[in-house]
């Protein structure tokens, strides 16, 4: 299990190196200078020049790759073209935003997603089966954003149960942010729910199926027992797959979701950097974002062969 | 005194009648075994009796275990008696197993979901002595070990002791050994009949084998249809049966064939020193991946229209040899020439000695497109000549292959799944014989087959021999088979050719003693009452 781990790190810092380099080449190639864009088309060219070498853009791109790598290393992202703040002060704050309701997001999906998903398989072709399968269909085909407008509709318009938009801050207290960030957080959870569900169901149902499950009957489990004992932990390596693979979605694709509900997480951020050609920012969020998924991916890695002894010993 | 009697038992599953009016009983140690041939419904009257049926079943009929009647008792309580008083063990025992739970809990569990008071330690220590009973001791397999550390011979020991922690009245093996090669065979074969007489445990065995079944069993009965047609004591039933069916089923599982005479030898291909290594995955980052050799230094020749026969247990590097006779695999080391020319070119196959060779396979389901029709399917090798034959020469070509396989010119324009196994199989030799190859492999052609369609592609085989003259290796794990259609037989062990020989001499006299072991294990069928 050591060694499992030693080389999913490996790999990890293996990828992040590469994914620096990408990133910052794509970003370098991409066409449009900063100075240029912040002075306008009538600057002066000393005046550039003098921009530019404040920015730190008059120096080699080597030069400035491992200036912005090392820098993050030691939590220094560089300052803002646009903003002239800290770039890590920015993200820090989105981040505050975007990380708990990812989480949230992904905690209300799987909750909502691991029950269905075993309803609806133990009882296949049933009506519970059918039913639940037909919201997932739902779940799937609708928009997030036009749930997230039904539920300010409902929840904040109409009942007035929470505020239609808008984050108060964590200073308010844990559960007065929380609670800010239910809407969204359902929002975003649902469509991500009903992939889950049917993720689960069809694993399991896979599950099902295997000789091994037989063989729990011949025991005398009970159905039911034979499903939680030796159906469940079998079925999780796809979902574990796709909860992942969620996560990093939830992180950085909730911008449309952030517009409804106006909220000032890491999706507008990078949308408003990049409108403004404000390329450190994009840069940093960007490799956060990579770093994020990567990260999860190493997590899901471990998860795995915590699941599955069969991947502890293929080293 | 009777353990379990089934009584009168019918069964239909969504308006299919898949038993009729079955009736069989077992006495405490006894061994009774029930035979047919696939679709007889064995397998059905095994699940009948743990009450483990499918969906939709309906059954008529009384199953009495005991004093009690199983057919009348809820789920609940049939829970209670599950691996309590009776126990099964299944086919496939790589599956059988939980992949990520220990051999050790998985044994206990039995053990715990009967006894709620017995501590988890106890638990252990109990499947600890159930696995060493079984042949699993701890100081080599601890309770740790999961499935996938463990053979299919270890895997099928661990199904067994789940099966028996609690010493049930009633064990069921459900074809327990057709997975298994032939040594492992004879040893999981021989641990049943222990166990069956040290618990005085009833033994009802599913088994397809006729050979297995004449060896261990004490009373046989012999199902067709989901009906029994004959049922007797072992050796009464043997020298006196009485059902054809029975007859023939006898007859088709010993079944020999006449090949004609072999015409004088010249060399057609020859194999030299051949290696095979496949790469392993690297243990660690930097270090070189280490090799595994799975076909080692092989050399032999097979002459034109010879027989020959590979057999082999599994992983000894049949399959691996198959593929690069075949030119689908560079080979490390040595040469494989057909008439001279190697088989495998820079980095593919050479088209020129490709074609003159055809490969019939062991799945006659899964080796056809299931959406193109017969004749599309056995032109299939026409793509490997230069200049295929179109329109009526092509129609010709197509009738001719079907009718040497004992078809007809209008089986033609029908799918694969309007035929059964043995159809299939035919259509797969025919699928062979259309470019009228030098040289045919048959990996395992028969394995999949019951024993009556079996005997008619032997026959077919044997027939084929005198029409087209063909020269052909035949892999097979199956001895009795190997026997009857080859002249001469390579045996492999650990990727080496240990023993090559005529085929009669090999198997009445052999030299090496893997082949003597290999030959002492399979089971062999009395010869009583059966013309050979």
């Amino acid at each position: 299990m050591l060694r499992y781990t030693l080389k999913r790190l490996f790999s990890l810092i293996l990828s992040l190196a590469v994914a620096s380099v990408v990133i910052f080449a794509v970003i370098e190639i991409a066409p449009g200078d900063p100075a240029s864009f912040m002075l306008g088309m009538n600057a002066q060219p000393e005046t550039l020049a003098a921009l530019r070498s404040e920015l730190g853009l008059d120096v080699s791109k080597v030069e400035r790759y491992f200036a912005w790598t090392s820098g993050m290393l030691t939590g220094d992202f560089g300052t803002s073209y646009t903003y002239r703040t800290p770039v890590i002060d920015m993200i820090r704050d989105r981040l505050w935003v975007s990380l708990p309701l990812a989480l949230y997001a992904l905690v209300i999906s799987t909750l909502v997603a691991f029950p269905a998903g075993i309803y609806a398989a133990s009882r296949r072709g049933q009506a519970g089966d059918i039913g639940i399968m037909g919201a997932t269909q739902l779940g799937v085909a609708v928009p997030n954003f036009w749930f997230a407008m039904m539920l300010v509709l409902i929840f904040a318009i109409n009942l007035r149960w929470f505020a239609a938009g808008g984050f108060i801050g964590w200073d308010a207290g844990f559960w007065k942010g929380l609670h800010a960030l239910t809407l969204p957080a359902i929002a975003l959870a649902l469509p991500q729910a009903a992939i889950l569900a049917r993720v689960m169901r069809s694993s399991l149902l896979d599950v099902l199926g295997e000789d091994f499950m037989r063989t729990a009957r011949a025991k005398g489990l009970s159905s039911r027992q034979a499903l939680w004992r030796h159906g469940l932990r079998n079925a999780l390596i796809p979902v574990l797959t796709i909860i992942g693979l969620q996560f990093s979605f939830l992180l950085a694709g909730s911008i449309i979701i952030e517009q409804v509900f106006y909220l000032p997480g890491l999706g507008r951020l990078v949308f408003q950097s990049i409108s403004a050609r404000d390329l450190i920012v994009v840069e940093s969020v960007v490799m956060l974002l990579v770093f994020s998924v990567i990260l999860v991916n190493f997590l899901v890695d471990l998860a795995y062969a915590a699941v599955d002894p069969r991947l502890r010993s293929r080293t | 005194m009777t353990l379990l009697s089934i009584e009168n038992l019918s069964l239909s599953i969504h308006q299919f009648d898949i038993l009729h009016d079955v009736t069989l009983s077992i006495a405490a140690g006894e061994i009774v075994a029930v035979t047919g041939e696939s679709g007889s419904g064995k397998s059905m009257t095994a699940l009948a009796t743990m009450q483990l049926l499918p969906k939709g079943a309906h059954t008529t009929g009384r199953i009495v275990l005991g004093d009690r009647e199983i057919t009348a008792l809820d789920e609940t309580t049939l829970c209670t008696m599950r691996g309590n008083d009776m126990g099964m063990v299944f086919q496939e025992p790589m599956t059988a197993l939980n992949p990520v739970q220990t051999i050790g809990a998985q044994v206990a569990e039995t053990i715990r979901i009967h006894d709620r008071t017995i501590t988890r330690a106890e638990a252990f220590d109990r499947a600890a002595e159930t696995l060493t009973r079984v042949g699993l001791p701890q100081d080599r397999f601890p309770l740790g070990r999961y499935p996938h550390e463990l053979s299919g011979g270890q895997r099928q020991r661990v199904v067994i002791a789940m099966a028996i922690a609690l010493q049930p009245r009633l064990l069921i093996a459900d074809e327990p050994t057709t997975a298994l090669d032939v040594t492992t065979q004879a040893q999981i074969l021989d641990l049943l009949k222990r166990l069956a007489k040290e618990d005085d445990m009833g033994l009802l065995m599913i088994t397809h084998d006729l050979a297995v079944v004449a060896d261990m069993a004490d009373r046989i009965v012999v199902m067709r249809n989901g009906k029994i047609v004959e049922q007797g004591e072992t050796g009464h039933l043997l020298r006196h049966m009485r059902h054809p069916y029975t007859k023939m089923l006898f007859e088709a599982s010993g079944h020999r064939v006449n090949l004609p005479a072999a015409p004088a030898p010249a060399p057609l291909m020859r194999v030299e020193r051949v290696i095979r290594d496949y790469r392993l995955p690297r243990t660690s980052v930097f270090g070189a991946p280490g090799s595994f050799r799975a076909v080692d230094d092989v050399s032999f020749t097979i002459q034109r229209g010879e027989r020959l026969g590979l057999v082999g247990e599994s992983g000894c590097g049949k399959s691996t040899l198959t593929r690069a006779l075949l030119g689908l695999e560079q080979v490390q080391g040595g040469s494989i020439m057909l008439d001279g020319e190697p088989v495998f070119t820079g980095t593919r196959p050479n088209l020129a000695v490709r074609r003159k060779m055809q490969v019939v396979f062991q799945d006659p389901f899964g080796s056809f497109n299931p959406r193109h029709r017969v004749d599309r399917l056995i032109t299939e090798p026409f793509h490997l000549l230069p200049d295929p034959p179109s329109g009526a020469a092509r129609t010709r070509a197509i009738d001719e292959a079907l009718l040497a396989v004992g078809l007809t010119p209008r089986d033609a324009t029908k799918y694969i799944h309007e035929f059964s196994g043995g159809q299939r199989q035919r259509i797969a030799i025919a699928r062979a014989l259309i470019i009228r190859p030098d040289l045919i492999l048959f990996d395992e052609a028969v394995s999949a087959l019951d024993v009556s369609v079996r005997a008619q592609i032997l026959d077919l085989l044997a027939e084929l021999c005198g029409a087209y003259d063909l020269t052909y290796l035949f892999i097979s794990h199956d001895l009795s088979v190997v026997r009857t259609v080859t002249d001469r037989v390579l045996v492999m062990k650990s990727g080496k050719i240990v023993e090559e020989g005529l085929t009669k001499d090999v198997f009445e006299r052999p030299q090496h003693p893997y082949t003597k072991t290999l030959i002492d294990a399979a089971p062999i069928l009395p010869d009583i009452g059966v013309p050979a």
